[in-house]
């Protein structure tokens, strides 16, 4: 229904051809462009003609710089010189994005490739004890793992976590707090090998040269996780809406109540998410272990004292000085790298789920 | 509608308001914060001390032990040198792939891709280097060796970095294949860090440059790079920090050798501090022990300082952006 | 609810109300008369109250007297230190660093900042109704309620809690429309629903006393005539006093008028004038009070 009667006034693109049109001038969008990505793909392919055999990352390169220098050229002819700049830009930046799947799909494929070689219930049941040459496993470095890590989230968590409530609830600007948000930035930056080598000396005063032991790498590893863990949950809590702490001052809730019962829960899900990424960092560390827990063909439950085996190191050292026959060893070098991938990705997945479960429905 | 049945107002005793409520709990509580807090001091003035103390044998015993002259100083400089060396060429090769991978997940991906980009990247950060390390040997290395470094020496072996008297690697094991590894592994931290600033980027600095009829491009190079810059280059040292520390994927892909080497693509390299400790570490005693302890904190005092220039341009930046 | 159909209508534009103010509504059960101190239990006196943020001196000089059973509204331009004073009443400035206060505030014969007095037992006596609603996103609308009795760690039968549950929404006008769905989120609510929510909550405890600040500025008309009526109701059993920047609603809610103002950016706020609400829109004795309210500044 019009609520006059004048009919619209003619559109004036109405009278012209879309061709000529300033707002639809030359466009090269959907299908050309389709076209450019296709020619360079098969670019990339005639690539391997010279070399014979099937090459990906020849393919791939070859073909994104087809597609990159292409593009420019194909819209600076067809289109304007500033839409030839704008798709070379676009192109490049996929590209790029292409480019650096490269590396990494290959980091994975070959993790799961050689992994898999040695992916069975022997690896996963048997430790390094009197093998000598193919078979064993890394059980005993899986325990390891598992015990090291355990105890650095149990010294970190409550570490990080209580100094970020200093920070977020307590501290309220003081020169106390500021130079400890400073430190925690400097702990950030601290190579894992120098935590290691701290962990060292400090178990080296206590119990003499050449200490090892579970205790001292999970220091060691506490020294890297505390940080991250303090830095996540400041920002979580931070996020906490101030007015929700008022509100629950305001019913004469004392402060220590008010953290644990209303701020905690609301950021319970950052805090939680970040804690798992944390623990996935750490977990994959090798050089601190190297310097504090070693290695050892044995499994030893006892994190007080003697070597320990964890699975980054048990992979370094599987590599680096393999038996006889070399094979077996680099073989549990690379399942040892492929559990550890694994353990990652399901910390990861993990963290993804803990957040959409934990999160509060109603907050801003 | 029904008046409140409460007691009424009045009868409650006046005293009570001195009654403290929970004090117990919220001085415990004080505590074990404050407590969590000055333990970061102390842990942090510990890690110096214990450094030094155990890296100062090195400078008051006597050397003669040791290998070489003896010196600390001739022992570290080609290990400072590897470090830095190694790193800046990781750096140099992520940087500008990582702004433009940032650029893409955040300005040209569609939303939905963008989120699960962002935490594929994540993902990758956490990946643990010594996977890093075992895929640069077998794969990378072998590829570099037969594809990547003959066509350097040929092509470009005018350049210092390329060439010189000594052949190439056959197995690869170079600073340049290092580097390129490490540029992997830097490449999600600066990512993650210029993803997040552009896309702080304030939408109204955008919209003025859309509206005044800019494309895409032309509007990221009026108003999101200019806003991110300082974003860039504080996730750039960062991520040179990482670099700096990195010890496993240097420690197995390296083939080390002792002195200062410039050409990238032979046998022949500077090893890094922190590949050289791990290497040295587990075969070590005495003094050699002291020294490898004062070579990391030599490290140490490398990192703590380009992470202080990456948080000193973060500051700067970010205060300078918002005026 | 029929008494909204006698009331003027609504209406939000700052248009001066220099003769045509309306009584204020006097409860149904208890005629107040506005202006002479009443001897009751709750009556709160200021006396000479400074507020202070670290250097900055942000209220000077406060005396009043706020009767039990009745709504006290205070006006005044932004930053004049009404809102600081309002907190100062249960001692919620002092959440922010470096905030203290030099005078005295007198509920039934304790002075709030005596010595010994713990603030967390004085919030408990005077409960606080924030600007934008804060409902716990974490919990349920029955918890939400609850929250003061249950984050104390005060231990109920579900027949109690149930019982607290019903009396509160009912006293905050909300019992109707969310009986069916106590379990279900707080924040699921409208804006208004979720400011009654915090009355519910705010008036589980049991105070004697009820600070309001600015409820209704983050509000539709609608939501907000439904708080105003509730705080018509809620005088009957509380001491009220409510920060609003909107002189219409002071005119329609309280019985007695306080007006803040500051000479200038930097200097401390004060009391300017303090008398039955009707006199205050009418007829004040102060100049500055006069301009303000018939919308001359501020």
């Amino acid at each position: 229904m019009s609520l006059t009667d004048i009919p619209p006034r003619p559109l004036e693109s109405d009278e012209r051809s879309n061709s000529d049109d300033a707002i639809t001038s030359g466009s090269l969008a959907g299908a050309p462009m389709l076209g450019i990505f296709a020619g360079a793909v098969v670019i990339g392919a005639l690539s391997w003609l010279p070399f014979g055999g099937v090459n990906w990352a020849r393919w791939v390169i070859v073909t994104l710089l087809a597609y990159v220098i292409g593009t420019l050229i194909i819209s600076r002819v067809v289109e304007s010189p500033r839409q030839a700049t704008d798709r070379f830009a676009t192109a490049v930046m996929s590209s790029a994005f292409l480019l650096v799947m490269l590396p990494l799909v290959s980091v994975v494929w070959t993790v799961v490739e050689r992994g898999a070689n040695r992916f069975d219930w022997t690896f996963y049941s048997e430790t390094m004890r009197g093998v000598i040459g193919e078979g064993g496993g890394g059980y005993h470095a899986i325990v390891g793992t598992l015990i090291v890590t355990s105890l650095t989230a149990l010294f970190a968590i409550p570490f990080g976590l209580f100094t970020a409530i200093y920070l977020v609830e307590y501290a309220n600007g003081s020169r106390f707090s500021k130079a400890v948000t400073a430190l925690v930035d400097v702990m950030t930056g601290i190579p894992s090998i120098v935590a290691g080598l701290f962990a060292y000396a400090l178990f080296v005063l206590i119990d003499g040269p050449g200490h090892r032991s579970g205790l001292a790498g999970a220091v060691a590893l506490t020294l890297l996780m505390t940080p991250v863990v303090v830095r996540t949950s400041e920002e979580m809590l931070r996020l906490v809406p101030n007015e929700l702490r008022e509100a629950s001052f305001a019913l004469g809730v004392p402060r220590w109540r008010t953290i644990t019962k209303v701020v905690l829960p609301t950021a319970i899900a950052g805090i939680l998410t970040g804690i798992v990424l944390a623990v996935a960092r750490v977990i994959g560390e090798t050089a601190p272990l190297l310097v504090t827990v070693g290695i050892t063909a044995n499994l030893n439950k006892n994190p007080l004292s003697g070597r320990m085996a964890t699975l980054p190191v048990f992979s370094y050292n599987s590599y680096k000085f393999p038996t006889l026959p070399p094979e077996a060893s680099i073989d549990r070098a690379w399942t040892a790298a492929l559990t550890l991938v694994l353990i990652v990705m399901v910390l990861f997945v993990t963290a993804r789920i803990l957040s959409s479960i934990l999160k509060p429905k109603g907050l801003r | 509608m029904t008046i409140l049945d409460n007691s009424p107002p009045g009868d409650t005793d006046a005293s009570s308001i001195d009654e403290p409520v929970g004090k117990a709990g919220d001085k415990i509580f004080f505590g074990l914060s404050f407590g969590a807090a000055a333990l970061i001091l102390v842990t942090l003035a510990a890690v110096a001390i214990f450094l030094f103390l155990e890296g100062l044998p090195i400078f008051t015993s006597d050397t003669a032990e040791l290998d070489g002259d003896g010196s600390f100083v001739s022992y570290v400089g080609p290990l400072v040198f590897g470090t830095i060396y190694i790193s800046v060429i990781a750096l140099v090769l992520a940087t500008p792939v990582a702004i433009a991978v940032a650029l893409y997940v955040s300005h040209y991906a569609p939303r939905k891709l963008a989120q699960s980009l962002g935490s594929f990247i994540d993902l990758l950060a956490a990946i643990p280097s010594v996977v890093y390390g075992l895929w640069g040997i077998t794969v990378l290395a072998p590829v570099m060796a037969r594809s990547v470094f003959p066509w350097l020496r040929e092509n470009l072996g005018f350049i210092p970095l390329f060439g010189s008297d000594v052949p190439i690697a056959q197995s690869g094991r170079s600073t340049l294949t290092v580097g390129v590894v490490l540029a992997v592994m830097i490449l999600p931290i600066i990512t993650a860090i210029s993803r997040e600033v552009f896309i702080q980027t304030p939408r109204l600095h955008e919209e003025a440059s859309i509206a005044l009829g800019a494309t895409r491009w032309e509007m990221i190079r009026q108003a999101v790079i200019p806003y991110g810059r300082s974003g860039v280059i504080s996730g750039a040292m960062l991520g040179l920090g990482r670099a700096l520390g990195e010890t496993m994927a240097v420690a197995i892909i390296l083939s080390p050798a002792k002195g200062y080497f410039w050409d990238v693509l032979t046998a022949q390299n500077s090893n890094s501090i922190a590949a050289n400790i791990a290497l040295q570490f587990p075969e070590s005693s005495g003094l050699e022990v002291n020294r490898l302890i004062a070579t990391g904190l030599v490290l140490f005092v490398i990192t703590f300082g380009v992470n202080a220039i990456a948080r000193r341009i973060a500051n700067a930046g970010f205060s300078g952006a918002d005026g | 609810m029929n008494r909204s159909a006698t009331r003027a209508p609504y209406f939000e534009a700052s248009i001066p109300m220099t003769d045509s103010v309306r009584a204020p509504a006097t409860a149904p059960n208890e005629p107040v008369d506005a202006n002479a101190p009443v001897d009751l239990p709750n009556r709160i006196d200021i006396r000479d109250l400074d507020i202070y943020y670290g250097d900055f001196k942000a209220v000077e000089g406060v005396s009043m007297t706020i009767n039990p059973r009745s709504v006290t509204a205070l006006i005044g331009p932004s930053g004049c230190g009404k809102s600081t004073f309002l907190r100062s009443m249960n001692r919620m400035h002092e959440v922010i660093r470096g905030a203290y206060v030099d005078g005295e505030v007198i509920i039934n014969g304790r002075n709030l900042y005596g010595p010994g007095v713990d603030p967390v037992a004085v919030r408990r006596k005077v409960g606080m109704v924030f600007q934008r609603p804060n409902p716990f996103p974490t919990m349920s609308i029955a918890d939400n309620v609850l929250a003061g009795k249950k984050l104390n760690s005060k231990r109920m039968s579900k027949s109690v809690a149930a019982e607290l549950v019903e009396t509160s929404l009912r006293g905050a006008n909300l019992w109707n429309e969310v009986k069916d769905r106590l379990d279900g989120p707080g924040s699921g609510l409208s804006g208004g629903q979720q400011q009654r929510l915090c009355i519910a909550r705010a008036i589980a405890v049991e105070p004697d006393v009820l600070l309001m600040d600015e409820p209704c500025s983050a509000l539709d008309p609608i939501s907000t005539l439904a708080i105003e009526e509730l705080m018509l109701e809620l005088k009957n059993s509380y001491n009220i006093v409510i920060v609003t920047h909107n002189m219409q609603q002071a005119a329609r809610v309280s019985d007695r008028t306080g007006f803040f103002n500051i000479e200038g950016t930097g200097k401390p706020g004060r009391l300017i004038e303090m008398d039955a609400t009707e006199k205050i829109f009418s007829n004040p004795t102060e100049q500055q009070t006069q301009d303000y309210v018939t919308g001359r500044f501020g």
